[in-house]
């Protein structure tokens, strides 16, 4: 047994989500700083109780040192403190991380928190600049590529080689935006067609706007402690059982494959871990940075044969009434995408949705989701499991 | 120009200092054939800052020696863009000091 990261020795015992969305009064630190004590307060305990802070620095407000800052500026003093960074897939590594520490006697209790403001706080010029920086200085960014143009490759790729089609990506907005219509917290709620998707906005063939997450404010954080610990906490221990990484590349003009990611070795290391198959997973909460890369990685998690992501999107398996609920609260696409932070809200949809709270939302018998989360163009991947039960 | 590997006969893009299959440091440049296919591309409708008046044509370009670079594709009618179609380098000033080089659809009298 892995002695970090999975076989249910570990548990979310506490859970907080700023506003999201457009939250023009709030700086990324002091999203930051809220939603670790909204977290610590949901878990039933007080900050001097938590003895560990892992964040991620945010964009629109880069801070050198800046897990240091945000417990300075709590007046606190952790013993682990932290800031990661692996892109989209920070959520998940500093997860993994943190029962890491943990298992390695580190901590007993951390908080993982990151939050940013990439709408408020920086024009949409600096967003596209400071996103796009992430392509190699003087092989890929002095033909000016956009995130999105990166996306756009790798979709290109999947249409040339499985026949893939625009109308097939289209599905994957139209999926998410199925159920952040039943989200009153969500960013953007009324519900779009297939025929919406590709009548949007083009921002990079074969993508338009409507194939693109949306650029937000927003926070969340997450409580981990040992499952001995757990069960003392207010709320139902929600278990990691399972975590695995893939790494292949990390710029995407580098990428020996562009239409298979490393996602294939994360879900497997996360379902061996987990010792579930993929009929036990009654959640999957995937990285929908765009619609391309989310129907790769319902491919690549084994959850559809390679190639036919569009037509398991396009049957409804993901949507309201199918048999695989997906991005159950709109995801990235549609809830909120703060950046870095994005897929945290996947997590706490997860966690929402195992604890029984979801209100409208609840779905029933849901016992194990899949969360994946990743970083760079594609590049790096983070899968993790979790269940009410270990 | 393209680096070549002594130790394993691999062809390298980016330049880096140790081959990126086989590590070794014995590294020579060669000539390239400047010539290539499309691996993949987009055409890009919303430039990524002001510098950069959309649309243009963003690349990946399979080289014939091997390795996979990132390019533009210039001068084409981007309707008539598909993945494994032959292109040829040119160079581009891209400042007053640096050429990049840039692809163009190769024609049959190339």
């Amino acid at each position: 047994m892995a002695s970090s990261g999975g076989s249910g020795d570990f548990a979310l015992i506490g859970m907080a989500e700023s506003d999201v969305g457009i939250v023009p009064d709030k700086s990324p630190r002091e999203l930051c700083v809220q939603v670790t004590l909204d977290a610590v307060r949901d878990a039933g305990l007080t900050l001097r109780e938590v003895d560990g802070l892992i964040t991620c620095n945010a964009f629109a407000e880069p801070i050198m040192y800046h897990a240091e800052a945000v417990a300075e500026y709590l007046g606190w003093q952790p013993r682990h403190c932290v800031t990661v960074n692996t892109g989209g897939g920070t959520t998940f590594m500093a997860l993994n991380m943190a029962a890491a520490a943990i298992a390695a006697g580190m901590a007993d209790t951390i908080v993982v928190a990151m939050a940013d403001s990439l709408r408020s706080f920086m024009t949409r010029e600096q967003s596209m600049v400071v996103q796009s920086s992430s392509g190699h200085p003087h092989y890929e960014q002095p033909y000016g590529p956009t995130v999105p143009a990166y996306y756009a490759l790798i979709a290109r790729a999947h249409m040339h080689q499985y026949g893939t089609t625009e109308a097939h990506f289209a599905e994957a907005a139209v999926s998410c935006r199925a159920w952040a219509s039943q989200n009153p917290k969500a960013q953007m709620q009324d519900p779009i067609s297939v025929q919406d998707v590709m009548n949007s906005r083009a921002i990079s063939d074969p993508l338009k706007v409507l194939d693109c997450s949306l650029v937000s404010d927003g926070g969340a954080a997450v409580v981990v402690t040992r499952r001995e610990r757990a069960v003392d906490g207010p709320h139902r221990p929600i278990y990691i059982l399972g975590y695995g990484e893939g790494h292949a590349y990390e710029h995407i003009s580098q990428a020996e494959d562009l239409t298979t990611s490393a996602a294939v070795q994360s879900g497997k290391a996360a379902f061996a871990q987990a010792g579930l198959s993929h009929e036990d997973i009654d959640l999957l909460q995937l990285y929908d940075c765009f619609t391309p890369a989310l129907l790769i990685q319902l491919e690549d998690l084994g959850f559809c044969d390679k190639g036919e992501g569009g037509e398991w999107l396009a049957s409804g398996a993901g949507k309201p009434g199918g048999h695989k609920p997906l991005n159950t609260h709109g995801g990235m696409l549609s809830y909120c995408h703060p950046g870095n932070p994005g897929a945290m809200f996947g997590l706490t949809e997860a966690i929402t949705q195992m604890r029984g709270i979801a209100g409208a939302r609840q779905l029933p018998h849901i016992h194990n989701a899949l969360c994946h989360a990743q970083g760079g163009i594609m590049s790096s991947h983070a899968s993790l499991i979790l269940g009410v039960e270990r | 120009m393209l680096q070549h590997c002594e130790g394993c006969a691999h062809v390298l893009f980016y330049p880096r200092t140790h081959c990126n299959q086989c590590h070794s440091e014995q590294l020579t440049w060669q000539v390239a054939a400047g010539t290539g296919t499309i691996a993949s591309f987009t055409v890009v409708r919303r430039g990524v800052s002001s510098d950069f008046e959309a649309p243009y044509v963003i690349a990946l370009i399979d080289l014939a020696e091997g390795p996979r670079m990132m390019s533009q594709i210039v001068d084409v009618d981007t309707e008539t863009l598909a993945v494994g179609l032959p292109v040829r380098v040119d160079f581009a000033q891209w400042s007053e000091d640096i050429t990049l080089p840039v692809f163009r659809l190769q024609t049959p009298s190339d």
